[in-house]
């Protein structure tokens, strides 16, 4: 195809490699964000980061994948509990423990998989929903982390926690504010390499499968695209990565209990409001989704209930009326791509563009 | 014998889980559309019998005559506004309005009766059991299996006897060719749910007096409902009933081993069911 220097592939646009740039900028600001701000600002940003790395993953599933899980609470609460397991009876020091988090969730995501593939649509979301209740219930039997009633990271294993030593002598802070400053660069890690990761992947030509079996699974396979291969992959990354976010978020709470880590409501309900509100099937969505939930909760998180009923209307009302999300909206009016993952074919000479198909 | 016991109780809550089941099986068997919010309707139901018992001083069975109206009529209206338009091809839309609707059903359930637990009392009938020879059943369980029997007949005869279950039939196997027959697809749909929605009105009323529930407890009675459905066979309402049953005996099987095991142990059921037979026992052909 690209025989002639006079045509070219390209998927980035000016917009995009000025917001490129930008975002490198911030995420080096970020880095030092813990020397600038108060605890619990940090402990917002942790949020922010966390709930970001599951809705990429959730997006990644339901987006691109068309894999709409509702049990991803199996592999928050599994990553957390290997996490807490793995310190608690074997003596790993917390900051490995996290990796094995999440090889547990990649682990676990076998079997899901195996079983929910069975299952179409509707029914695929419903039986993850079970295999989660099923690990939430057996879990909820292993005595040695609390069993029903949970338990707290031992004291020495927050004090040894590789780096945390590092950072209270730098930062001269007390040991649970090192605790909070290491676990937002870990997650700070995770969201460069998640998004980075998925951008990458979905530029690549597995990518391109991807968004053809989405589109359309007959097509996509009449024309050589491995659907059932690509099911797997992208239900084992986003194990993997939920697993370790899940072991990340309860490094930072430092206590955990099987109805907390298996939340239905906190693990899938508020990250698939995140990708709906913000725009499913892009990566600026759930940015924008994470945004708007953070903001809703700061608002009205004291009004409780309140707070869900308007969470839970919202996700309704952007599904009836505006179903491509806050940054379908955006990009119908303006065409802005942040993340640009279409094709077009460029000219050189000529400077004029062609552009390629719509969802490429 | 007390195994003998152990199942027949079983059986029973198998029928409770049927009265679940058969709204759910109804809704998807027509408009292929798996309602997350069903299990949290349940609860409302419970709490709209619950309101006329307490407040109106009604017996319960009179509740739900006075209940199943409104429900239904909650139902087509919901149907009408909101899930006609969500229903297609694309899976992602209907699952994520029920589910909106699932969460904002369980917290105004909490803003308005807070998470203490409810029940609905009917005095004797709570107490009163039968001496079957090989074991004693509670009249209560006996009467909710015997609802669900009744509910399935009444809904066999409604698809295969009148010109509605025709309409149901006709749109469910190709809504296109049936409306231009005449049949106004949204119309029909709203009455399933409504029908849908009076069965659940059922199912509410025994839940309710069964055992104490909360505004929390729905996603849990969803999923069994689910399990049943699933087991029995898409859009089969006797494979339901089977569906329910093995459910029941097996949480009650588990529970009479470790009363831990009880939920998880109808959880495991269902995945080795679904694994041996992957289209449930009774798959009608063509769903």
């Amino acid at each position: 195809m690209s025989q002639s220097s006079k045509y070219s592939v390209e998927t980035k646009t000016r917009t995009s490699s000025i917001f490129g740039i930008c975002l490198i900028l911030l995420v080096i600001l970020a880095v030092f964000v813990p020397a600038l701000v108060s605890r619990s600002v940090l402990q917002d940003l942790f949020f922010i980061l966390t709930m970001l790395v599951l809705a990429q993953f959730w997006n990644l599933l339901a987006g691109y994948g068309g894999l709409v899980s509702v049990g991803q609470q199996a592999f928050v609460g599994i990553g957390s509990y290997i996490f807490f397991g793995a310190i608690i009876l074997w003596g790993v020091n917390p900051v490995p423990a996290v990796l094995l988090g999440g090889l547990a969730a990649l682990a676990l995501a076998v079997p899901i998989a195996f079983f929910a593939f069975r299952l179409q649509g509707a029914y695929f979301a419903i039986g993850t929903w079970v295999c989660a209740e099923v690990t939430r219930l057996i879990v909820a039997q292993w005595k040695q982390v609390g069993g029903g009633t949970g338990t707290s990271m031992p004291r020495d294993a927050r004090k040894e926690m590789w780096g945390s030593e590092w950072i209270a002598q730098v930062f001269d802070v007390r040991a649970s504010a090192a605790l909070d400053i290491l676990a937002y660069w870990l997650a700070l890690v995770l969201v460069v390499l998640t998004i980075g990761g998925i951008y990458w992947l979905l530029r690549t030509k597995r990518g391109l499968g991807l968004a053809a079996v989405r589109d359309n699974l007959e097509a996509a396979e009449s024309v050589g695209v491995g659907a059932t291969r690509m099911k797997w992959v992208v239900f084992l990354v986003s194990a993997f990565g939920t697993g370790l976010t899940g072991a990340i978020i309860y490094l930072q709470k430092a206590r955990i209990s099987p109805d907390a880590a298996f939340s239905l409501v906190d693990w899938t309900a508020f990250v698939l409001f995140i990708v709906v509100i913000g725009g499913i099937g892009t990566i600026e969505g759930p940015i924008i989704g994470v945004l708007v939930l953070f903001t809703l909760q700061s608002l009205f998180a004291d009004y409780g209930t309140w707070y869900l009923i308007l969470l839970g209307a919202s996700g309704i009302f952007v599904m009836l009326f505006a179903p491509r999300g806050i940054w379908g909206m955006i990009t119908d009016k303006t065409g802005l791509q942040l993340f640009p993952i279409r094709r077009r074919l460029t000219i050189s000479n000529k400077n004029n563009e062609k552009k390629g198909n719509e969802n490429g | 014998m007390i195994w003998v016991d152990t199942v027949i109780q079983g059986v029973l809550l198998g029928g409770l889980y049927t009265l679940f089941a058969t709204g759910l099986s109804l809704v998807f068997g027509i408009m292929r559309l798996v309602n997350l919010a069903h299990g949290d309707f349940i609860i409302f139901g419970a709490y709209v019998i619950l309101v006329l018992v307490t407040w109106m001083g009604l017996d319960p069975f009179l509740a739900v005559l006075i209940a199943m109206p409104f429900m239904f009529a909650l139902g087509y209206v919901l149907q009408i506004v909101m899930l006609n338009k969500v229903i297609g091809d694309e899976i992602l839309p209907p699952l994520l309005v029920t589910f909106g609707l699932s969460i904002v059903v369980q917290n105004v359930l909490l803003e308005g009766f807070t998470a203490d637990t409810q029940r609905i009392h009917a005095q004797e009938l709570q107490i009163a059991s039968v001496d079957l020879g090989v074991a004693t059943v509670g009249v209560l369980p006996l009467l909710t299996f015997g609802s669900a029997i009744l509910v399935i007949v009444i809904l066999q005869q409604i698809f295969y006897r009148t010109s509605l279950g025709r309409a149901f039939r006709a749109t469910s196997d190709d809504p296109v060719t049936a409306s231009l027959m005449g049949i106004k697809t949204d119309n029909i749909f709203a009455i399933a749910t409504g029908i849908a929605m009076v069965v659940v009105t059922i199912s509410a009323l025994y839940l309710g007096m069964r055992a104490s529930f909360d505004p929390a407890i729905g996603p849990a009675r969803l999923i069994y409902a689910f399990e049943a459905v699933i087991i029995g066979g898409l859009g089969s309402f006797w494979g339901t009933l089977v569906g329910g049953v093995i459910i029941g005996v097996a949480q009650v099987l588990g529970a009479a081993v470790n009363p831990e095991w009880q939920i998880l142990s109808g959880h495991v059921a269902f995945i080795i069911v679904l694994l041996v037979r992957p289209r449930g026992l009774f798959p009608k052909a063509g769903l």
